[in-house]
């Protein structure tokens, strides 16, 4: 099994190599000190199995696991108890409590080697990988071997397209594999309205709103792009508008 | 007992006068130990009063007991009058006080019913005094057992995942650095027995305050690495004033976990104390990662800090938190106060 370490200390990274290099199995590919670097060295070893810890610098344990391929076995070693529940949520395959013995991890190796590829769709992660009763802050997205991290503040608008949604955000476009319903259902809706089927739009953002055929409005936000409203989207906006 | 005389001194100032008044000798005569019983027979009126707390009784049991009491003790006090002044009669034949009584007999039943409710009142007042005083008392003590509450808890907040990295970091200095791992023992057991001391005093120095926030970035160095350094720029004027414990504490907790912590370059913590003239101020301050992702429990510790200052000094203290583009800075005002 070929195995990535994360953790962004150095003495974490080391127990967690002495420990695993002991299993016959187990190949150590790698070992990343970032959230950023474990989702870049993932594309680039292609591990079976991430031991991955969850507060890091740049992007948390979360934020990776949703970048990761879906066929990656992610196994969470936090010192962090309260993160327990969440992370069977997004299908981690097992959650070891820091400081473990040398069993434990063997435990979560055999989970791992028993649920490699038995992970959901990320639309249905991204909604799971925040505390509960919390709205995501940030939206993370895989771009090859690129990592955008889109603030909700910075983010204007998305528009689905086909299985992607379009992010929109300080002039540029960024695709996300994901459906536009899962981004609405991470989102605050205080702050974001679906004003069509097509179009989740930042409320902050629509300067006016302008009829648009018999039924229909269009939506003029800060940099002039032009939104299509539907009469459910209208209804939506002058129920928050008011 | 000293109450009596001037009920006394009344029931003879009543009794001597009007149409039928007595002699002032014989009112005195009948007036003085009928005060004297009076004022005893009221004492046990305490009780009544306890049991019938103004606030919580309704108004016509109220109003209805205290009555009946009053009409109570006016007979009783004109009964005991009549009793009198036929013994004083008996005494002295002639004198015609016994009769002279009689058509007072009205006005004593009235002063009666008057005496007890004065005493009704004082007690009422006297009560409602140690109730307020209880109160007072009952706040003060809770207070005290919410500030140890706050401390134990504060303590609680700031150890476990601390405890449990620091553990796991021991677990893997022993077979890789075993002279570390023993350092990391040793720092981790001073830690613990510094702040389970400062807990239980009331105030502690600034150089006490230091030389546990010293411990623990030593055993986070030992976890960071080279992504921690530390700068610490104390005068000596400072290091002897007095702070509540465990303020720095949180400050220097927070500034690794949302700072250092979220740079994986790391960066400088840099501490600083000074003491002009009668303030005390302290400056705590950190780079971070402004793209870092949400750690929970951002601002718990400087809300706790805040408001210990605020219950210790009031607005003799101010603590500013300023976010920079990439630096945090705390900076605490205090009274500078020398032990």
């Amino acid at each position: 099994m070929r195995v990535l370490i994360v953790d962004d200390e150095a003495p974490a990274r080391a127990l967690l190599r002495e420990m695993l290099s002991a299993e016959p199995e187990v190949e150590i590919v790698g070992e990343a000190a970032t959230g950023l670097e474990a989702v870049k060295a993932a594309g680039q070893l292609a591990p079976d199995a991430v031991f991955l810890d969850i507060e890091m610098p740049k992007l948390d344990g979360f934020e990776v696991l949703e970048l990761l391929d879906p066929s990656v076995a992610v196994v969470f070693v936090t010192a962090y108890d309260s993160h327990a529940l969440r992370a069977f949520e997004v299908h981690a395959v097992d959650y070891v409590l820091k400081p473990y013995r040398a069993e434990r991890l063997r435990e979560a190796l055999i989970r791992a080697r028993g649920r490699v590829g038995d992970r959901p769709d990320a639309s249905v992660l991204a909604r799971a990988a925040r505390p509960a009763g919390q709205y995501a802050r940030r939206v993370v997205v895989k771009d090859g071997g690129h990592i955008h991290v889109i603030p909700v503040e910075r983010l204007d608008y998305a528009q689905a397209q086909d299985d992607y949604v379009a992010l929109r955000t300080e002039g540029r476009t960024v695709l996300k594999a994901q459906t536009l319903g899962a981004l609405e259902a991470s989102l605050d809706p205080s702050l974001f309205v679906r004003v069509h089927r097509s179009f989740l739009v930042r409320l902050d953002r629509i300067r006016t709103l302008e009829p648009y055929g018999k039924n229909d409005h269009v939506a003029i936000l800060a940099d002039a792009t032009r939104v299509p409203v539907s009469r459910e989207g209208y209804a939506r906006l002058r129920q928050l508008l008011e | 007992m000293t109450a009596s005389v001037p009920v006394a001194l009344a029931g003879t100032a009543l009794l001597a006068q009007g149409r039928n008044a007595l002699t002032p000798a014989s009112a005195a005569l009948i007036a003085f130990p009928l005060s004297v019983a009076g004022t005893v027979l009221m004492l046990p009126v305490w009780y009544l009063c306890r049991a019938l707390p103004v606030y919580s009784t309704s108004l016509p049991r109220l109003l209805l007991t205290h009555a009946g009491g009053a009409l109570l003790t006016g007979l009783t006090g004109a009964y005991l009058g009549g009793a009198l002044a036929r013994l004083v009669d008996s005494a002295r034949p002639g004198s015609g006080i016994a009769s002279a009584y009689v058509a007072q007999s009205a006005g004593v039943t009235a002063a009666g019913g008057l005496v007890y409710l004065l005493a009704v009142s004082f007690h009422y007042v006297l009560l409602g005094v140690e109730a307020t005083r209880r109160a007072e008392q009952q706040s003060m003590e809770l207070s005290i057992l919410a500030r140890e509450a706050e401390l134990r808890a504060l303590r609680a907040q700031v150890h476990p995942h601390f405890l449990f990295n620091s553990l796991n970091s021991i677990s893997a200095l022993v077979s890789l650095e075993p002279l570390r791992a023993r350092e990391m023992c040793v720092l981790l057991a001073e830690f613990f027995r510094q702040t389970l001391a400062l807990g239980e005093k009331p105030g502690v120095t600034l150089e006490e305050e230091l030389a546990v926030a010293r411990t623990y970035l030593a055993i986070e160095g030992l976890r960071l690495g080279a992504r921690l350094s530390v700068e610490e720029a104390v005068e000596d004027a400072a290091r002897n004033c007095r702070v509540p414990p465990l303020l720095l504490q949180p400050l220097v907790e927070n500034a690794i976990r949302h700072g250092i912590a979220t740079r994986p370059e790391g960066g400088v913590l840099r501490i600083e104390a000074r003491a002009d003239g009668a303030r005390l101020r302290i400056r705590v301050e950190n780079p971070f990662d402004p793209d870092a992702p949400p750690r929970p429990g951002a601002g718990v510790g400087l809300a706790n800090v805040r408001r210990r200052l605020l219950a210790g000094y009031g607005d003799r203290a101010q603590i500013d938190a300023e976010r920079g583009p990439e630096r945090f800075r705390v900076a605490i005002a205090m009274p500078a106060d020398v032990v």
